[in-house]
Order: structure tokens, then sequence, then C-alpha cells
């Protein structure tokens, strides 16, 4: 197997809106002192005159980002998942959620891998938060090729959207040429169906590594990657349900309000089967290295072979 | 002021207080007092100040009007009526069910309203991303922010100050409706703003104070922020809460509440009365 590339979706997604710079001339970005960490710092050298810095103002960030959006302009407003999503709830809510405006929120250094900085700057409660703003999507792709193509796919998406990115170089397991981004439609990695694992952002490649491991001892798990947690894609949801009766997800973000949350709602309706949620449990973070930390709170393709195996177990 | 434009000011400023009076004592709720004190700046605005065209609500190039105080949209709604933009019989539709006209600014659903706006401290920021937006691709439009007193004490109007004079927003005035008065009491009470002045001045905004309720007096404030390059204008004005209204001025009660029948009749008949001397 050839060296596996790593690589950060913050990354991607600064490269990602240097690349639509020239092809979107009405294409602006807003950042809040943040550029050199959330990698818009890429698109201001690109093109600095299309690059706001509003200093450390989340709040004003959103609605300056509203304001300019009202007025035709193509605008992404970048910060921190905890700040953008956190601090500026409520100016997302009804400065740009309530009257629709196509604001496209770049938030970085979601989740617990956001490492050393700890629990304060760890934001596992943003996709909660942003799924309970009528009209919003969401999307928190899995490596840097659905990044890349999930930030032009949000630039012509007529109403806000909020995308999540990591701090954490991630494997890049997508590939470039084949792989095709479709707002709101899950991807099946994996037939199978023993079990479902429903996976989201950096616990995709998690949840393939857990199929490899589950295989190996026989049990053929289905993995489902959903990048889009808003609107959700509830038909490839419920045929997972009906045809392997037992879900796992699986994100970096707390089991509370998340995609587990999410996944759980749509089977309660559609078919009910028992959904074993991995995520952050109901606890902040601390400092460490990411890696170490995705261990220490069970985001690893381990725990999720463990609990696909306690889970078919119970089934049969 | 040429004494007949001022004239006609005054007699549609008093046909506005009418609506707003309409309006409030229909939906059985809603905020009158700071209504009636920016009545006479909406007025001005729309009747005599800003391009805007009722048939094209949306044109492009039209000057925008950010209502961040928005709770005082009976006062936004009668003036946008009243300018054509839809019918004043509409104005007792106010906060019913099925209505376009919400408690607060919709933008989404209502003809002239540019932002939506009430959660308050958040207007004046869109409306720097208006004005901005217009500086980054040379549009000639003009922006207006109008703020309560009680709402400069949100911590993000002064991100947004400082923001709009970092930037040189030059083509955006911000009009702090200084009626002295918030839901708890006094603004010199609750949690002081004063001086505001010297607020806006040490963020690097033209501060300029008027009367509120004297049209020469608007006229000259909006002359001198004409003339300002290169930094925002802050419009301090003093107004009267519940302007227009004998028993409804400088009451902090009338900020969130509606007349009932015998109040509201008394309200329209001093305002069909100060109507008549207008006309007569």
């Amino acid at each position: 197997m050839a060296d596996v590339i790593k690589k950060a979706t913050r990354e991607s997604y600064g490269e990602a809106l240097a690349e639509l710079s020239a092809e979107y001339p009405d294409l602006y970005v807003l950042d809040a002192d943040l550029a050199a960490a959330t990698k818009t710092g890429i698109f201001k050298k690109a093109c600095p005159e299309r690059f706001i810095d509003c200093g450390i103002a989340e709040a004003n960030m959103m609605g300056i980002a509203a304001g300019m959006a009202s007025t035709g302009k193509k605008v992404f407003a970048s910060s921190f998942a905890m700040f953008a999503a956190g601090r500026a709830y409520e100016i997302v809510r009804n400065s740009i959620g309530y009257p629709h405006l196509s604001v496209k929120i770049g938030a970085t250094h979601a989740g617990i891998s956001v490492g050393e900085d700890g629990a304060t700057h760890q934001c596992n409660e943003d996709i909660a938060l942003m799924r309970t703003i009528p009209g919003m999507t969401i999307i928190n792709p899995a490596d840097d090729v659905e990044a890349k193509a999930a930030v032009r796919a949000a630039i012509d998406i007529d109403g806000p959207v909020y995308m999540r990115f990591g701090r954490l170089a991630v494997p890049v397991f997508n590939d470039k040429e084949t792989y095709k981004f479709e707002v709101g439609k899950g991807i099946e990695l994996r037939s199978g169906n023993d079990a479902a694992i429903v996976a989201t952002g950096l616990m995709v490649n998690e949840a393939l590594k857990a199929a490899d491991m589950l295989a190996a001892e026989g049990i053929n798990a289905r993995v489902i990657n959903i990048h889009t947690i808003k609107p959700l894609d509830k038909e490839i949801i419920c045929k997972a349900a009906k045809e392997t009766g037992v879900i796992i997800t699986a994100e970096e973000h707390s089991v509370i309000g998340g995609l587990g949350s999410a996944v759980a709602e749509a089977v309660t309706e559609c078919c009910p089967v028992p959904v074993v949620k991995v995520g952050v449990n109901d606890v902040f973070g601390h400092s460490g290295p990411a890696a170490d930390l995705l261990k220490e709170f069970g985001l690893s393709a381990e725990n999720i072979a463990e609990k696909v195996k306690a889970a078919v177990a119970a089934k049969n | 002021m040429d004494a007949s434009l001022k004239k006609q000011l005054e007699i549609t400023a008093c046909k506005v207080r009418m609506g707003i009076i309409e309006g409030v004592y229909n939906a059985k709720s809603g905020h009158p007092g700071g209504s009636l004190s920016v009545a006479d700046l909406l007025t001005y605005l729309y009747f005599h100040k800003m391009n805007v065209d009722p048939k094209n609500p949306k044109m492009a190039d039209r000057d925008r009007l950010v209502l961040s105080k928005g709770h005082t949209a009976p006062a936004l709604y009668s003036v946008l009526a009243q300018r054509g933009f839809f019918e004043p019989d509409e104005l007792k539709t106010l906060r019913k069910i099925g209505a376009r006209l919400q408690g607060h600014p919709d933008m989404k659903h209502i003809p002239g309203v540019d932002m939506s706006t009430g959660s308050l401290g958040q207007g004046i920021s869109a409306a720097c991303g208006m004005a901005l937006s217009g500086k980054l691709t040379n549009e000639t439009y003009k922006v207006y922010a109008v703020l309560g007193d009680g709402e400069i004490e949100e911590g993000q109007v002064w991100e947004a100050a400082m923001f709009a004079a970092h930037n040189k927003l030059d083509n955006l005035v911000a009009i702090v409706d200084n009626n002295g008065l918030q839901i708890d009491g006094k603004i010199t009470d609750v949690c002081s703003p004063m001086p505001i002045t010297d607020k806006f001045e040490a963020f690097g905004w033209h501060v300029i104070t008027m009367d509120a309720h004297d049209f020469d007096d608007i006229e000259r404030a909006f002359s001198e922020a004409e003339q300002i390059s290169g930094q925002p204008v802050a419009i301090v004005q003093t107004s009267v809460k519940g302007k227009g209204v004998s028993y409804m001025e400088n009451q902090v009660g009338w900020h969130g509440s509606a007349p009932n029948t015998e109040q509201y009749e008394q309200a329209m008949s001093e305002l069909r009365a100060q109507l008549e001397k207008l006309e007569g």
C-alpha cells in the first residue's frame, strides 16, 4: 500500500477558497484574527483585496457577513467552531438564519482534535447548535478531497451553510478523480448487512478501519459517510436500518445533538433499530496531543469495532 | 429647510404616528413609545433623503435603512406604508397570524425592509456589512442604521463601531435615538451608556447632535453628515419617547404596551387635531 497522505481539512478549506477566487469575482472572505490558523490566510495571499479581517469580534463578523450577503456578494465567514457556532450563535440564528442569507460559515478547529489548547477551544457542540437553525445546511467533510468539493458546492447554495473543518492532519482516502460530492447525499463506502457504521468527518476513516478489523472476524459492516448532516440523507440511513438491523454512529462531537442524534431521530420514524453512538460522552475535553485525545475519548477504529461487535451480538 | 417642505414632512410624520397607534392598538401589543420617538427621523429619511423606489423595493443601488432598534417596527411599517410600499390598511394586521408585518422587521416578506432585526445590537453590524460592501465595489448607495440609546448597552454595537471607523465607512450614518428610557427605567439608572457622543468620538466616528422633532435641525444634521468623508457619522438625536401622544410622552410604561380603546380614541383625536392644525 502506498504511503497515506495526510492533510488537515482547514488547509483544504483555505486552498479551495483561493482556487475559487478567480472563478468567483464576487467572493469575499471574512476572518476574526485567525487567518493563519483557519487557513483563510491562503485566500488572503491570493486575493488580499477581497479578504476582510474583522478582528477579534465574531458576533460583529457574522453581522457584517449578513449585511454583505444582503447586497448580493458571496461571503465566507471564518473562525474556530467554538466562536463561530458558540459565541456568535444568536447572530447566526437571527441575522443570517432567519433572513436565510447566503453566508457560508467556515468553522475550523472543530472537535477534540484541537488538542493542546484544551477544553475552551474544543468545540463538541457546534453541530447540535447549528442543527436547530431552520434552513441551515451543515457539512462536515472527511478528508481533503471531500472538503474541497464541499466548499465548491457550498458557494452556490442559496441560504446559509455551516462547514466544519479540523485542525489535525487526517488521511486522504477519497480519490480526487472519481469522487463526487452531492449536498445532502450520503455515500456508501462499504457494503455489508451485519451492521451499519454511519460516520462523519475524521471518523469516516476510522469507520473504514473498523470495518477492516471486523471483516477479519467475519462481521460485514456497512460503512456510510454522512458529509451533510443537515439536510440528512434519511433514505440511505433508513435503508441501512432495514437491511442491517443495527446502526453505530461515529462522530467527533458530543453524543448529544450531533450526527448520532440526527440518525436516531430518523430511524425512529422510518425503521426503529438500536442506534449506538460513538462520540464525546457529554464531558469536556482537556489538553493533550490530538491523537492521544481521540483514543482516550473513544474516537477510534478500535472503539467503533468493539461497539459493532457488541451490537451485533445483542442483535442475534 | 423650505417652509412648504417642512410642513409636508410634519403632515406626513403625523400620519405616520396615526399609523403607529393604529397598528399597535389593533395588535393589542407592540412598542409605541420608541416608535413615536423615531417617527420624524424615519419620515425625513424615507420622504426626503433616501433613494428608494416603492415599486422596486430591491433596487440594487437603493439607499438602505437598518432598524437596529427593531422593536420600533410599527414606525418603520407606518412610514413604508405612507411611502407606498404597501397599503396603509395593512398596518391593522400588525403581529397577527398570517400577516407579513411581524412583531419585528422581516426582510424576507415585507417590501422595503432591508434587514431582519429585533435582537438588539445586531442591526448595526449588518449595516456595516452593507456599507463595506458598497465601498468594496464602488456603489453610491448610503446606509442608515437606527439604534436605541438602551440598545447601545449591547457589546456588539461597539464591535461594529470599531469596525466602521477602521474601515472608514463614510457611507454609513448611525442615528442613536436618545429618548432616555428603556424597559427597566431611565437609561442613566439602569446601566448608563452615557456619554454617548464621547463614546462614538472615541471610537473614531464623526458625531453630530440634533433635535429629533425639528425638521430644520434634522436637515442641518444630515447636511453636515453628508460633508464628512473618511469616517462614519453618528447622529445622536435628543427625542421624546411617546412623542405626539400627550399621555405617552416620557412615560417608560409605554415602551411596550398597547393602548386600550379609550386610550386609542384619545391618541387618535390628539393626532387628528395636530393634523388639522397643520393642514388648516
